[in-house]
């Protein structure tokens, strides 16, 4: 049998159902690569070998009753490993969300998105690295030590979804979660040569994730083909009574093998995201992407996102502001560890003081000024403001395009360490990433190249509000036609 | 834009954050660099536009208040640092 690891997800399950392997040894498979691989890649913070043999074992019996009658249906994932950011419950597993505030928590509850992918037969494989409550595009903020990125283990994998970028590309998992804020599930795609998608805001439900910015937070998937993220997505996605900003929309389901024409698509390619600074390389991968789409059929505009260049600072005021508030919970009090103190505030200032990090204490901070009596207009209000402007940028492009291609991160993957004394630099790694999430639409990473260094390069594809399958067809489209997706480290 | 000293201890009192001097030296830099940086909010005009909370709302009904069961409390205490009598414990807070 050849390494079942390097199967897509469609071939996997096809595998499983016919019995070519069982699911045992599929499992097997991904546990002893992660075993081989993952002391030094660090993408995963939590394993659960037991927990999913045991599952594989449930499924293998699920299967061999099912080959008895094999026109009764099977759950669409049986026996499919999934590996979950750790900054979604699993209940039973811990979740730390990189930081030591959460030191031993073990939730109670699955999120929404984990217990329909689990309904749908999925087996979790364990909990992957994120930067301290996804605030980070580098993973380096991880209390927990930096997942190593797979093309160069000097190199950061992106975030704050590194560790689930980190452990698709090096075949840990077929497929992963991670969540994208301002940019955490595209631009780690992006720096590990994988797709991910970035949906809707509203699309996919929020309940179990651990909130940071609550008008930006998305959960969203990576993998390598888009058949296997579309599949994933239409089982998270949908409206969820737990979770009041899911939009009530039907989820159709999305089949990529029809016909894919692409002659009537209108690409607009925004005029602002190519910056002078940028990383020669960068642009021409994504401009011969987009000469390639044009090849297709598509035809390709220029446009303009004329207030692109604020939604830096929009973002580093609202979503601070927002976590200032959503990490008010950790207090010591009901969850965590607890440093004692003779007060109750005292426990808090000491609790919160030592068991954030730097990074986390940096936002609070930002936030709780922006908020802060005599400031909140100058500052909150006005990002709002302004966040509405670049809404409006996205709704009059979409008039004249179907969609919108453009770059993901200035640069491909940088080395460890070189942005971890500077703050803003940091910041300036998502000025293509967080327009989407300020304006709610979705957006798709995908490989389109390599820099001169073997650093993958990633395009994203951003969309109208709820055109998934759009994007789902486009890259779907460019894949067939190129092998970037298949590359593997 | 440069924050004080005594701006910066306001915040993280407000935050409830025990910061050490160096910390707090590290941080009224590193605001301040920040804060400056997004003076440039402050060219537009937006006089006459409104504020976005959310980039899509959801438009949905509130659900019927119904009774429903919640976690079991001894699930929902085993995460806690300290219990006592099934109950989260704290020291006091009332003098």
């Amino acid at each position: 049998m050849s390494d079942l690891t390097s199967l897509n997800l469609h071939r996997a399950i096809q595998g499983l159902r016919q019995g070519e392997f069982s699911c045992r040894e599929l499992i097997q498979a991904y546990l002893e690569r992660i075993q081989l691989l993952d002391l030094d890649l660090n993408a995963y913070l939590f394993t659960d070998p037991e927990g999913a043999l045991k599952q594989a074992e449930a499924a293998d019996q699920r299967l061999a009753e099912w080959r008895k009658f094999p026109q009764t249906e099977l759950p669409p994932l049986l026996g499919i490993p999934l590996a979950v950011k750790d900054i979604l419950c699993v209940k039973g597993m811990p979740c730390t969300c990189g930081s030591k505030i959460l030191e031993g928590f073990v939730p109670p509850y699955h999120a929404t998105a984990v217990e329909r992918l689990l309904a749908a037969g999925a087996i979790i494989l364990g909990k992957t690295n994120t930067d301290e409550f996804a605030m980070g595009s580098s993973t380096e903020n991880s209390a927990y030590g930096v997942t190593r990125n797979p093309w160069n283990r000097e190199r950061v994998p992106g975030g704050s979804s590194g560790g689930s970028a980190a452990a698709v590309a090096a075949r840990l998992a077929p497929v992963a979660l991670g969540t994208d804020t301002g940019g955490s599930v595209r631009q780690p795609a992006s720096f590990c040569g994988v797709s991910g998608l970035k949906p809707t805001y509203g699309r996919v439900s929020r309940y179990g994730l651990v909130a940071y910015g609550s008008s930006l937070d998305v959960v969203g998937v990576f993998g390598r083909e888009m058949q296997e993220i579309a599949l994933i997505y239409e089982l998270m996605a949908g409206v969820d009574p737990r979770d009041a900003t899911t939009v009530d929309l039907p989820v159709p389901h999305i089949d990529l093998n029809q016909n894919i024409e692409l002659s009537n698509l209108r690409i607009g390619v925004p005029k602002e995201y190519f910056l002078p600074g940028m990383q020669p390389q960068v642009e021409q991968a994504i401009r011969e992407a987009i000469r390639h789409l044009q090849a297709l059929g598509a035809q390709v505009e220029e446009i303009s996102l004329p207030h692109t260049e604020y939604a830096l600072p929009v973002y580093y005021l609202i979503a601070p502001a927002e976590a200032s508030a959503n990490l008010a919970r950790y207090d010591g009090i009901r969850y965590g560890p607890r440093l004692s103190a003779a007060t109750m505030w005292d426990i808090f200032y000491r609790t919160r003081g030592e068991k954030f990090g730097a990074e986390v204490k940096r936002r609070i901070m930002l936030g709780t000024y922006a908020l802060s009596a005599g400031y909140y207009d100058a500052y909150y209000g006005k990002a709002q403001k302004v966040r509405t402007l670049i809404k409006q940028d996205f709704e009059r492009a979409f008039q004249t395009v179907d969609v919108i291609a453009a770059p993901i991160a200035p640069t491909t993957a940088f080395p460890i360490g070189e942005h971890t004394d500077d703050p803003l630099a940091m910041y300036l790694e998502d000025v293509f990433t967080l327009p989407a999430n300020l304006a709610g639409v979705p957006g798709l990473a995908f490989p389109v190249g390599f820099d001169q260094q073997g650093l993958p390069i990633g395009m994203q594809l951003m969309g109208s509000y709820f055109q998934e399958e759009l994007l789902f067809r486009i890259a779907h489209a460019y894949q067939l036609t190129t092998d970037w997706h298949l590359r593997t480290p | 834009m440069s924050l004080t000293r005594e701006q910066v201890d306001h915040i993280a009192r407000l935050a409830r954050l025990n910061l050490s001097d160096e910390e707090r030296e590290r941080y009224r830099e590193q605001l301040s660099a920040i804060l400056d940086h997004f003076q440039r909010l402050q060219e537009l005009d937006t006089e006459a536009v409104p504020p976005t909370f959310r980039a899509v709302e959801s438009q949905r009904a509130p659900r019927p208040d119904q009774v429903q069961d919640s976690l079991p409390r001894a699930e929902l205490l085993s995460n806690a640092p300290e219990v006592e009598q099934n109950q989260f414990r704290v020291p006091p807070i009332l003098d």
